[in-house]
């Protein structure tokens, strides 16, 4: 054939019209443009999505998740109506009904709750994105049993942060990406601030800054960090803790930080006595040190104060130490030499002390001043922003373990004396951050019926009187948030909701009401076990779980354990707000905020989540959500995000308030939302320059917060490297208070809540011969379960096989492709391997959540995320193996509750031959599926 | 067979950094997306909801493991699309004249009005760039979003392919790589830029920057090594040394 080059149109129509509105296909919350086509029914429809430019979180990119949102939007897998089950639970079959007979069979089950015992409803909520409304309904409802999946997530990482620094990473904060020049991260799951992080890496491997990886596994960030860490899991606290020990005997830690911004000039007490370790006061309260210059005792924020790290108190012939040399006799014991730690990390000496000289090289020797001016509370103004260009990142995979909250706490206290935090180049908050822990509520649960809560459920606690404990000392929460056995449990425990609630410990409830929580698969621990709890009939053959109420947007594998189903919507089917209450996509030069809206009808008998739960706060006239004439105030959820004020001035939403043109405070505006979607879905309000860095301590930025709403006045705080609340739990251990402890906890607690970072290994009683770690992560292209029902998406990651290091392969005698038993204390799977050797050799890993179970999310019985895929969970328990106690003792941080899924230990053989299996074990049967199974191709072209 | 064209003005491609992609995927989706609803027959997708899915895709990516005789294995993120090569096989192999590279920018292109869905060119292609669309049964290949990179309806910034403008770590990058001075070409310069198996005699216009050496940082302890020199040698020499430091403070005692 000769040359022919046809003519072509390279200007066609993009599309009709764009709707901008916010991702929901992970938790980051990226900026999207929606792309709409009239389609052959004549409506308008979703055409293609891609990243919003404008947007702050994302500037324009989107992941694989975000861009596939359209076979999310189109799954076969949607729930259509409301359902009322007809089988026996876990059959999975139900019946639809109308949405005034689901809501008035919800109303008349929870009514009579109300009235006389709302603690027998148990309000759990999952992957919500709408927890301050969520808390509120849950609060005037009036239980204590509401939380969200913090308990299963990153409480650990959360709690630890506020508590140190009053804030933590992902939301809270970011690096300072156009300055810093060495980058380190620990343990990360992909999918916290995807976009940001993978485009903040990109950022500084263009200019040159080092990226240091800590993590067992080489993949995604860590494949491209330049220096990988392949640590032995559960060790990240004694790593830091031996760099910690490095630079300060190197005296490479910022000094003059120090005893400006932090605790440790703090006197702390050392009487003997019931005050012994608390930090020393002042008659008002204030904490006390030794000023410098003129060696006298003073409150830390007098005007002029120089706190020194130095000097003690002498008094009544008690010598009082400040903070500081507290931490000096600890982290310069040689138990945390590099040499000590370096078979237990599985790194070598060497290479800890390379990595610590590297960071005291970027931090000092790099260190560089703004020229910009800026004034702290003490009324003193500093000519320049000092900036360390160190950066640090972590979320789950140090936090999912059961000595993670204090790893979490040595990783904020380097970063604090290396003085990187809210710093040029360091690590910055974003509002409503920095907030310590003191300006948190506390956590309630007193109930009344037919009464409100007396306030939020969740909370920072300060010491044993702040306990959920009832008159009697029993758990005054289903989940035992906030008890002796985990005090610091600020995201309650929401993996502990179904087996306490089956157990009747502390006590029985009557319905549980979940939302977005794939409870009976792979958001449990011990999967089995939870769908027996669920299922399980008392002598009566009535449910020992009497009543389930379950919201999911799609066939879950939870649908079929519940006994009333509330069908939500798509994401882009509904009204959202990203709020500043509640977890918002703030970034550090910038306040902001965003909306969800119905860029699309449903086409199904569906409805947002929030707006059933508005309209079944109405049928029950909860205070809160009902007028004094008794009328409703709200109608559905979108008008309870324009209309409702936590506090006069301040509500759902900072933008566009008042007459439009304030930010933060201001009176309802009805005409907000539309401002909001004019403007692209989201508000954005810029931090002053004198206010960007240094927050927790500038003047200008406190002055800009309490503007904005996010603070009643100016709460400037000292970061706390060490936090005396929990040294009133080792007080209370030891005999001191009134609430004492069960003696069983006694030593425990002792042990654990030192207010000073420590590492200890987590229990391994009970796992003799289970010597291999195993771990999950996420894919990047996947989000939980979501992602199978995803055509595009199941395509990338459709099955998976365990991933063995080379050692591992070679002594089992193993080769891709060959089956292995895997084995814990708990339980058994078989399950395909693979080789791979960017491993910590001592660690066996797979992705997470890719396994399902047949019948479920539309898919095919054979489809192979039923068959070659699996999960880990069936080998972990929400306890640990018994220890001959008589005590059954949780699989949790005993700090704040955080399920440790990460301390996992396994052994691990071959299989029977690869031709003899046909799939995974353990193989549970189907569950009839109440929306049949997904078409059997697809050519998805909405436009002609 | 097809005449291919012997010279084009420009030489559209992409550059790809295999230092800074993370494997997320990102551009095989966003590629699916845009090439479903635009240019020629959808992206279709066979069995999706099934047991053995299978769809089209112009775009994939592959990771593999690299052992170094020394140190730790490294694992490097491999996307792969068509390359629009200067000596294209494809296109000489095609019976119909369906397949063609573009006078105007190098880009090869499927008229799929002329395509009957033979296969050869997925066979010649050394790269298996090209996938066979079974649901419409023409072959489909990257078109470098040749109805993005000149779509006046968009603005100016968004004409780039659809996988360049999503891709979250900035790892993509497009531009005219026969022009010495454009961003592009001087990346390559810079950074080593490299062809896929030139030794197929493809003449590659994509470029791919080599990843970094990875796991450096003991080598430079020598020189790290003074900044770690202890304060004191016993803990109380500590103190002392922190005394000291703190008159060296501004506003200390000396």
């Amino acid at each position: 054939m000769g040359f022919n080059q046809p003519k072509l149109d390279t200007s066609p129509p993009v599309s009709e019209e764009v709707r901008q509105t916010t991702c929901y296909m992970c938790a980051c919350r990226c900026g999207i443009n929606v792309h709409m086509k009239t389609g052959s029914d004549g409506k308008k429809q979703v055409a293609y999505i891609e990243g919003n430019r404008d947007h702050p979180v994302n500037k324009g990119v989107l992941c694989a998740k975000g861009s596939a949102g359209i076979m999310q939007h189109n799954a076969p897998s949607r729930l259509r109506a409301p359902l009322r089950r007809v089988g026996p639970r876990g059959s999975g079959e139900f019946e639809e009904i109308t949405w005034d007979e689901a809501l008035d069979m919800a109303a008349s089950w929870l009514e009579p709750l109300r009235k006389s015992a709302p603690e027998k409803l148990a309000f759990f909520t999952g992957r919500d994105q709408s927890q301050s409304f969520t808390s509120f309904w849950a609060q005037n409802f009036g239980t204590p049993n509401y939380a969200a999946h913090g308990g299963f997530c990153s409480v650990n990482m959360a709690t630890a942060g506020i508590y140190t620094m009053g804030g933590a990473f992902w939301e809270f904060g970011q690096p300072d990406w156009d300055h810093t020049k060495l980058f380190m991260l620990f343990g990360v799951a992909e999918d916290h601030d995807s976009n940001p992080i993978k485009m903040g890496i990109g950022r500084i491997k263009a200019r040159g800054a080092r990226v240091i990886g800590v993590n067992p596994i080489r993949t995604g960030y860590n494949a491209v960090a330049d220096d990988w860490v392949g640590i032995t899991p559960g060790t990240d606290g004694l790593f830091i803790l031996s760099l910690v020990h490095v630079l300060l005997k190197a005296g490479k830690i910022d000094l003059d930080y120090l005893s400006r911004f932090t605790n440790a000039p703090v006197l702390v007490n050392a009487s003997e006595g019931p005050e012994q370790g608390l930090l020393m006061r002042d008659e008002a309260g204030k904490e006390l040190v030794i000023d410098r210059i003129t060696g006298k005792l003073a409150p830390f924020d007098q005007p002029g104060v120089r706190p020194d790290l130095h000097a003690t108190y002498r008094h009544a012939g008690v010598t009082h130490r400040p903070v500081f040399h507290l931490m000096a006799e600890r982290y310069l014991s040689n138990d945390y030499a590099p040499e000590n730690v370096a078979d237990q990390c599985g790194i070598s000496a060497a290479r800890i002390r390379a990595i610590a000289a590297e960071i005291a090289r970027v931090a000092f020797d790099e260190a560089f001043e703004l020229d910009q001016e800026w004034t702290d509370f003490r009324g003193e103004t500093h000519k320049t922003m000092v900036g360390r260009p160190v950066s640090f990142h972590s979320m789950r995979g140090v936090s999912a373990h059961a000595n993670g909250f204090q790893t979490c706490r040595a990783l904020h206290v380097l970063q604090i004396l290396l003085g990187t935090v809210e710093v040029p180049g360091g690590f910055r908050f974003k509002p409503p951050y920095p907030k310590p822990a003191t300006a948190h509520p506390k956590p309630h649960c007193g109930v009344k019926p037919d009464c409100a809560l007396d306030g939020p459920h969740l909370g920072f606690v300060h010491g044993p009187d702040d306990l959920a404990l009832k008159d009697d000392g029993s758990p005054a929460r289903i989940d035992k948030a906030f008890t002796w056995e985990n005090p610091m449990s600020a995201h309650g425990l929401m993996h502990m909701v179904i087996s306490n609630a089956h157990a009747g410990d502390p006590y029985k409830i009557d319905t549980l009401f979940m939302y977005m929580a794939n409870m009976s698969w792979n958001s449990s621990m011990n999967t089995r076990g939870v769908i027996e709890m669920l299922t399980d009939t008392d002598e009566a053959g009535e449910y020992v779980i009497p009543r389930i109420i379950y919201s999911d947007a799609y066939s879950s594998e939870m649908v079929a354990y519940a006994d009333l189903i509330l069908p939500d919507t798509t994401y882009l089917e509904r009204h959202d707000c990203i709020s500043l209450l509640d977890r918002p996509i703030c970034e550090a030069d910038a306040a902001a905020d965003a909306i969800r809206w119905p860029v699309v009808e449903p086409d199904r008998d569906v409805r947002g989540f929030q707006t059933a739960l508005v309209q079944l706060a109405n049928r029950l006239k909860l205070p809160g959500f009902t007028t004094e004439d008794g009328s409703a105030k709200y109608q559905d959820y979108a008008d309870y995000i324009v209309n409702h004020e936590r506090k006069p001035g301040i509500g759902p939403l900072s933008g566009w308030r008042g007459d439009g043109s304030q930010s933060g405070r201001g009176a309802v505006n009805p005409e907000q939302l539309d401002r909001y979607i004019e403007n692209g879905g989201f508000h954005v309000s810029h931090i002053p320059d004198a206010a960007l860095y240094y927050k927790p301590w500038n003047t200008a930025y406190q002055d800009w917060a309490v503007g904005m709403g996010l603070y009643d006045k100016p709460e400037p705080y000292l970061f706390q490297l060490y936090v005396e609340p929990m040294r009133k739990f080792q007080l209370a251990a030891e005999g001191y208070g009134e609430r004492q402890p069960p003696e069983h906890l006694r030593e425990r607690l002792k042990a654990t809540m030192d207010p000073l970072p420590i590492w200890y290994e987590t229990d391994q009683q009970g796992n003799e011969g289970f010597t291999v770690n195993a771990l999950t992560q996420r894919p990047m292209a996947m989000y939980h379960s979501w992602g199978s029902q995803n055509a595009w998406l199941r395509q990338l990651h459709g099955r998976n096989p365990l991933y063995v290091p080379t050692k591992l392969m070679r002594q089992n005698g193993l080769q891709d492709g060959d089956w292995a038993r895997v084995s814990s204390p708990h339980g058994e799977i078989t399950v395909p391997v693979m080789e791979m050797a960017a491993l910590n050799e001592n660690t066996v890993w797979t992705w997470n959540a890719i396994g399902k179970r047949k019948g479920a999310w539309a898919l095919d019985e054979n489809a192979p995320e039923a068959t070659k895929g699996f999960l880990l969970n069936h080998l972990i328990h929400e306890l640990l193996p018994p220890k001959g106690d008589g005590l059954r003792w949780a699989n949790s941080d005993p700090i704040t509750g955080q399920a440790a899924w990460f301390d996992l230990k396994v052994k691990i053989e071959k299989a029977a031959p690869p031709d003899d299996i046909a799939e995974c074990l353990p193989a549970f049967e189907p569950i009839t599926s109440p929306v049949g199974k997904g078409v059997n191709a697809l050519q998805w072209k909405v436009g002609k | 067979m097809t005449t291919l064209t012997k010279q084009t003005d420009r030489k559209m491609g992409l550059v790809i950094d295999l230092d800074t992609c993370v494997g997320c995927h990102a551009c095989v989706i966003s590629c699916k997306g845009w090439n479903t609803e635009n240019y020629g027959a959808p992206l279709s997708d066979q069995d999706p909801y099934g047991a053995d899915p299978a769809g089209t895709f112009l775009n994939r990516v592959h990771s593999y493991e690299v052992t170094p005789n020394e140190g730790h294995a490294q694992l490097v993120h491999f996307p792969k699309s068509c390359l629009h090569c200067e000596d294209a096989p494809c296109v000489t192999v095609c019976p119909t004249g369906a397949s063609y590279k573009r006078v105007e920018d190098g880009i090869v292109l499927v008229n799929e009005s002329d395509c009957i869905g033979c296969g050869l060119c997925a066979w010649s292609c050394p790269y298996g760039a090209r996938e066979l669309d079974l649901a419409e049964g023409v072959m489909k290949k990257c078109t470098l979003c040749v109805d993005r990179i000149y779509n006046e309806n968009l603005p100016e910034e968004d004409r780039v392919p659809a996988c360049v403008r999503t891709c979250p770590a900035g790892a993509r990058h497009f531009g005219d790589l026969g022009d010495p001075d454009s961003a592009v070409s001087q990346l390559v310069a810079e950074r080593g830029g490299m062809d896929l198996m030139p030794e197929m005699g493809t003449k590659p216009v994509n470029k791919y920057l080599p990843p970094r050496p990875k796991d450096r940082i003991e080598d430079q302890i020598d020189i790290l090594a003074p900044l770690l020199a202890p304060v004191a040698e016993e803990p109380a020499g500590f103190l002392g040394w922190l005394d000291k430091a703190l008159d060296k403070l501004p506003g200390g005692n000396s």
